[in-house]
């Protein structure tokens, strides 16, 4: 019972993380459309900034704070307008692409100019383990529990009790009538971008210390991104949060009870069931229709 | 006077992939095979996506599949032709029931339950040792011989897959110049208004996805013997976006979009490797930048031009006819 426990724990970390990432992943498609395949590579490379910033001797906190700002401008601002924006009116598909492209462009570039080994990322949290009614918890999982929640609590927060957060929801439910009633579509869409480029380096800070920093750790994260959002419901940021944890906890459960060689298969028939069962995800609302 | 310059085109593309090869090296007609076979399967999937409109991000597993196909039975000692049969076959067959729930789901949903069908297609790959030998994968996928003679050399094979890729282009040419094909463009344009004039879009989604997915399974037919050896991580997701990739970048739902998409993603790579480790950084900057140039992909960029000449012609003859009407 208490290594179960202890698995289902170590899952709502890994799924409060997914939920981090998927809930930036919903908020790109709600106000534009944008599938962005990039989306594990976004939390890939603000650990990056971060650990370049530190090899200038700045102190860890600096290094942090310029890495936030670096990840929102160049993966919220510079990505909308130089990617997103051109491609916008020629539907869904090319930019999907064109992200893929980006993609290798950000593993690549990386790999080349920083280093294809994993470096080393300082934590937030002490190592160990808090021991609690026999379960050993480990602080690194406790800290990414508590600010992945304290970040989407905020951002909630953000959405739907600021007169800012109402007008980007409306922008993304109906950008017509939005625009009729004197809401700022276009600035809205950018602002989403630009939490989106904080949410990443948010989760490239929890995620990093964890799985040491490398080129390819977006690749599964992206990945695992997308199946959180579709499974929670592609059009609620509440589902993508759900999503991810049910992730979170499914993928670890795979891990420790099925055989590792059909691990992956787990999340994908999760996946394919939602889908086929509820195609609008667990918390989603079906999409209307236009013919 | 635009028709006859693309048919030059043509003619001259004709000959340079019959004639060019007497020159090249192996490693240049190996390119040259694999951007044959990649067109098949881009072919494929323009049907389904370009034609038919339902997105797939399975086409990798389908190829992978008819290449799995080709790889037990010819080292099992069957011809080739027997496993090119039964790969397409199998292609269709899974194909179809892929297609169910294309009649559920639309878009992007329909493209995730691709993804994860692609990422089961893998695992199988992977792990049923017994059928496909798991990690090490099958060696020594021979090469066929065709009236006796053998396709050892890289050239005879190169023709035989140039062969093949003229006998899907005419057979697709027929394809889509056939109610069926109007049929597809139908399903894509407005389903809704397809199925009010009576065409069976039940039966054409599945049929889409059904005849995508045999030009897969064909494409991986020929590819395990071009290469020889058949393992897993060639089939990932990875091949699966990069079909899609040439799909879109050739031009979607423009019957020559496959093989400029399939030259670009095959043979741009090759040609920037001189740049060593910054080659992938181009090609995915190149990549971007034509897309944002023009979304509806190389093709695109020629259908514009000629539209715009149209446009100028048409509104020169309009100018001298009033003209005309005026001098008098």
């Amino acid at each position: 019972m208490a290594e179960f426990l202890a698995i289902v724990i170590a899952g709502l970390a890994t799924g409060a993380l997914y939920a981090l990432v998927a809930v930036g992943f919903t908020l790109l498609w709600q106000t534009s459309q944008t599938i962005n395949f990039a989306q594990g590579e976004f939390v890939m490379l603000p650990a990056f900034f971060m650990l370049a910033a530190m090899n200038a001797r700045l102190p860890f906190w600096a290094a942090i704070l310029l890495g936030f700002v670096l990840s929102t401008a160049i993966l919220g601002f510079a990505f909308k307008r130089l990617l997103v924006d051109p491609m916008l009116r020629h539907g869904v598909l090319p930019l999907a692409i064109a992200t893929m492209a980006l993609s290798t462009f950000l593993k690549e570039s990386v790999k080349t100019f920083y280093s294809a080994e994993a470096s080393p990322f300082p934590s937030l949290a002490p190592t160990g383990d808090l021991h609690l009614f026999g379960v050993a918890i480990a602080w690194q999982n406790i800290a990414v529990l508590v600010v992945a929640i304290a970040a989407v609590i905020g951002l909630q927060f953000l959405l739907a009790g600021t007169s800012t957060g109402r007008q980007m929801q409306a922008a993304a439910q109906n950008p017509t009538v939005a625009r009729i009633l004197g809401v700022p579509v276009e600035r809205m869409i950018l602002y989403t971008f630009l939490i989106n480029g904080a949410l990443v380096a948010l989760a490239s800070l929890l995620i990093t210390p964890i799985y040491l920093a490398k080129f390819t750790n977006g690749e599964t994260l992206g990945l695992a991104a997308f199946i959180a959002a579709i499974v929670g419901g592609f059009n609620q940021i509440r589902g993508a949060i759900a999503g991810g944890l049910l992730l979170g906890v499914v993928d670890n459960l795979a891990a420790a009870y099925v055989s590792t060689q059909y691990r992956g298969a787990i999340p994908m028939i999760l996946l394919i069931a939602v889908i086929l069962f509820r195609p609008a995800g667990l918390l989603g609302r079906p999409e209307e229709r236009t013919v | 006077m635009s028709s006859r310059w693309s048919r030059l085109g043509l003619l001259l593309a004709l000959g340079f992939l019959i004639l060019a090869p007497l020159e090249f090296k192996r490693y240049g007609l190996y390119i040259l095979s694999q951007w044959a076979v990649m067109t098949i399967a881009a072919m494929g999937l323009n049907l389904t996506l370009g034609y038919a409109g339902q997105v797939s991000l399975a086409q990798g597993a389908f190829v992978g599949i008819g290449a799995y196909c080709a790889a037990i039975l010819t080292t099992n000692g069957w011809p080739l032709a027997a496993a090119i049969v039964l790969a397409l076959a199998l292609g269709f067959a899974i194909g179809w029931l892929l297609g169910y729930p294309a009649l559920r789901v639309q878009h992007h949903y329909l493209a995730f339950v691709t993804l994860a069908f692609s990422t089961l297609a893998f695992l199988v790959f992977r792990n049923e040792a017994w059928l496909t030998n798991g990690t090490d994968g099958i060696d020594g996928v021979p090469r066929p011989s065709v009236f006796g003679l053998s396709l050892k050399p890289h050239l005879y094979y190169y023709y035989f897959c140039l062969f093949v890729l003229a006998c899907v282009t005419l057979a697709m040419l027929g394809l889509v110049r056939s109610p069926w094909g109007r049929a597809f463009v139908a399903l894509r344009e407005n389903p809704m208004r397809a199925l009010s004039l009576g065409v069976d879009t039940r039966r054409y989604t599945l049929m889409a996805f059904a005849l995508g997915s045999a030009l897969g399974a064909l494409s991986g037919a020929l590819y395990a013997p071009l290469v020889g050896l058949v393992e897993p991580p060639a089939f990932t997701l990875t091949l699966s976006l990069n079909l899609l990739m040439m799909v879109i970048v050739g031009g979607s739902g423009y019957f020559l979009g496959p093989f400029l998409g399939a030259l670009i993603a095959v043979l741009l790579p090759e040609w920037l490797r001189f740049l060593e480790s910054y080659y992938l950084i181009l090609y995915s900057l190149l990549v971007m930048g034509l897309l944002i140039y023009s979304p509806t992909g190389l093709i695109g960029i020629v259908d514009r031009h000629i539209v715009r000449r149209r446009t100028r012609a048409a509104s020169a003859a309009r100018a001298s006819l009033s003209a005309s009407i005026e001098a008098p």
